[in-house]
């Protein structure tokens, strides 16, 4: 088995509503290897999307520690954690989160102008042009959203989380917007991306026939981890919605 | 970041609404144009009103010989004989705010053209810099005299509007021959009317001629009228006015000590400092020059007095100051209405863009990043908003011109302080709406709808 990319010790989360506090997370411990794909699944309220904001580095937790690759990421500053999202994630959103009225190239581009990579404006258009191809957006790199259909937009925003090479890559319901066909062609996207790439995927889901073409199934429920085990053959996008 | 990729963000982000960017910028476009066009305007109007002061005589000296005394009899200003025309030719050599320099000898007396006549009230003597001390422009007809005509005491004379009008019956003098107490004069050129002066005396009712010939053919019976003679009959006017009064005047230089002989007394140097900035050190250089050239002792009062237009300078610095002042408050108020304007609109942007923020800060925008892009757009909206008004205003300030026929004038202190105040205003009424876009939390961001 691979070195282990996530390693979660004893994560809680508690929001404070006023006089009241909410304890979403209770303690979650759990480690993700790199090169593995899971979902995140759990009924509405089990915390899976606190839980992923946590891992996506977008929230800090109340206590517990997050190591990533080894490093201890929790008691990062704002920049600091802006700076891992940028290195070291990518993103895929439900409702797509593309910029309106700009171009397909521009969208996949836009993470490299917050990174310090000394990458030239020509090369950052060469590297989205390759990734729009490879998620086989290559005719349609200067159309703008209003000019794509759901599954393309979602597949723009595939390749906008993949250009700084992301070593994981979270997708917060990602198929919630999409009709079954275009929904097989993302999961599709998602077991190529992990199998030929090696990128760690975590699925944050709440369709069980989504979570099935994951390798690992994480269940959540009442901010804590009710299951986890592995998918013995996690079952293809196609056969899913035959 | 690098400033071209937050240039460029920002451009982008501009773009994709642009017509809410334009007219974002229209305010800041409008106050721009209309300090740009008022400052052109106002300063076109304010060196016209500059120029027609100073044509008044507001960097005008006046330099009359002191006052004689006689037994604690005084006898007023101007009645000293110490004044040469070598005083005003060392006076235009060794002071160099002083730009122009005449002598002007001065008589009253009748003049007679054919079968009329007529009182002048100015006949002067001088030499042709005259004319440009009293920045009287060019003549109508004819020509001025020259200095060789100065040097051969020519009988020859220029003539203003009034003399035109009151001996000539309005036709043409030029050629003409008239007397100045019995000497014949020949007119060669017209002066351009200059109206009344500021104490009301028609500036136009003049004749002018070579001072030697005033001097020497017209007041000075005495010929020579060298001071040393004793002879008083050169106070001229005086002279004129009252016939025969001179036996009252004495040489009040013979009573104080050995006067050196002088060429001639002249009635007073009329000069003119090279701006009105410059007549306050114009005085000290003549009194220099003059106390040396008349062999005055330390602590000896000055045997002469400079008179300068100090009301008519004054009232020329108060009212440009005045108008720049106005002009200075009209600016403000409308670069703080644009700029309230900028500041609404970003807000407006950075609730909309809410998502789009979120979604920066996913993919690794710092606040900081977050906080330069919407502070770019709004000092790059305002900017635009200067430059196109900085255009509008110049055009607009060429037609005031072009049509209006108003004098304008165009300021490059007014460019840069339009572009710098934009751009101020700019960065001032961006940042809070910046600094709000920069502390949204990532999470509520991306989920806001």
């Amino acid at each position: 088995m691979a070195s282990p990319l996530i390693q979660l010790n004893g994560i809680e989360r508690t929001f404070h509503m006023g006089e009241i506090d909410v304890h979403v997370l209770k303690g979650i411990t759990l480690t993700i290897n790199q090169g593995e794909l899971v979902a995140l699944v759990g009924s509405s309220g089990s915390g899976k999307t606190t839980l992923m904001n946590i891992l996506g580095c977008l929230d800090r937790p109340s206590k517990g520690e997050y190591r990533l690759d080894g490093e201890e990421i929790s008691r990062l500053s704002n920049d600091g954690r802006a700076l891992v999202r940028n290195r070291k994630m990518g993103f895929v959103f439900q409702n797509f989160n593309l910029l309106p009225r700009t171009s397909a190239l521009e969208q996949v581009i836009m993470p490299l102008s917050y990174t310090a990579s000394g990458m030239s404006d020509r090369q950052a258009r060469e590297r989205g042009k390759e990734l729009l191809r490879k998620v086989g957006l290559g005719e349609r790199m200067d159309h703008t959203p209003s000019q794509l259909s759901g599954g393309q937009q979602q597949r723009v925003a595939i390749a906008r989380a993949l250009v700084n090479r992301p070593p994981v890559l979270f997708a917060d319901e990602p198929t919630g917007n999409l009709d079954s066909k275009t929904t097989q062609e993302v999961l599709k996207m998602f077991q190529d991306l992990n199998r030929d790439e090696g990128i760690t995927i975590i699925l944050v889901t709440h369709d069980p026939v989504v979570a099935a073409t994951a390798k690992r199934n994480i269940r959540l429920k009442d901010g804590l981890l009710e299951s986890d085990f592995i998918v013995e053959s996690p079952s293809l996008p196609q056969e899913a919605h035959a | 970041m690098t400033v071209s990729t937050i240039l460029k963000t920002a451009l982008r982000a501009l773009r994709r609404n642009i017509t809410r960017s334009l007219l974002t910028v229209l305010g800041i476009v409008i106050g721009i144009a209309a300090v740009i066009a008022m400052m052109e305007i106002g300063k076109g109007s304010s060196s016209s009103i500059s120029k027609t002061i100073s044509s008044m005589g507001a960097n005008n000296l006046m330099i009359m010989p002191g006052t004689a005394s006689s037994g604690g009899v005084s006898f007023g200003a101007g009645s000293s004989l110490t004044m040469t025309a070598e005083d005003a030719e060392a006076i235009k050599r060794d002071c160099p705010a002083v730009g122009r320099v005449a002598p002007v000898v001065r008589a009253r007396t009748q003049v007679v053209f054919e079968e009329r006549n007529w009182v002048p009230s100015f006949i002067y003597g001088s030499t042709p810099e005259y004319l440009q001390v009293r920045e009287w422009g060019n003549l109508v007809e004819g020509e001025m005299f020259t200095d060789v005509d100065v040097r051969t005491s020519a009988r020859l004379c220029v003539v203003g509007q009034t003399i035109v009008k009151q001996l000539f019956g309005g036709m043409s003098p030029v050629g003409k021959e008239i007397r100045i107490q019995s000497v014949a004069f020949k007119v060669i050129g017209v002066l351009s009317s200059k109206g009344a002066n500021a104490f009301g005396m028609d500036q136009d009712d003049v004749i002018l001629a070579p001072w030697t010939t005033i001097k020497y053919r017209v007041t000075g019976s005495s010929g020579s009228g060298a001071a040393a003679g004793g002879n008083a009959a050169a106070s001229s006017t005086t002279n004129s006015v009252y016939p025969g009064a001179s036996a009252i005047f004495p040489v009040p230089a013979a009573n104080k000590e050995p006067t050196p002989v002088r060429f001639a007394n002249i009635d007073q140097i009329q000069a003119s400092a090279t701006s009105p900035a410059q007549i306050k050190e114009a005085i000290k250089q003549i009194t220099e020059v003059l106390r040396e050239r008349h062999r005055l002792r330390p602590g000896e009062p000055d045997d002469f007095s400079i008179r300068d237009m100090t009301e008519s300078a004054n009232a020329l610095a108060s009212t440009t100051n005045m108008m720049t002042n106005l002009l200075l408050a009209v600016a403000l108020i409308s670069l703080i209405v644009g700029g309230v304007g900028i500041m609404n609109i970003m807000l407006v942007s950075v609730t909309e863009r809410t998502r789009e923020i979120g979604l920066r800060m996913a993919v690794g925008a710092r606040a900081r990043d977050i906080l330069t892009q919407f502070l770019t757009e709004a000092t790059i909206l305002c900017l635009i908003g200067g430059i196109v008004g900085l255009l509008l205003g110049r055009g607009s300030a060429m037609l005031v011109e072009k049509f209006l026929r108003w004098p304008v004038e165009a300021s490059m202190e007014a460019v840069i302080a339009s572009i710098a105040t934009s751009a101020v205003v700019g960065i001032v009424f961006g940042f809070y709406p910046a600094w709000k876009a920069s502390r949204l939390d990532p999470i509520e961001a991306l989920r806001y709808e």
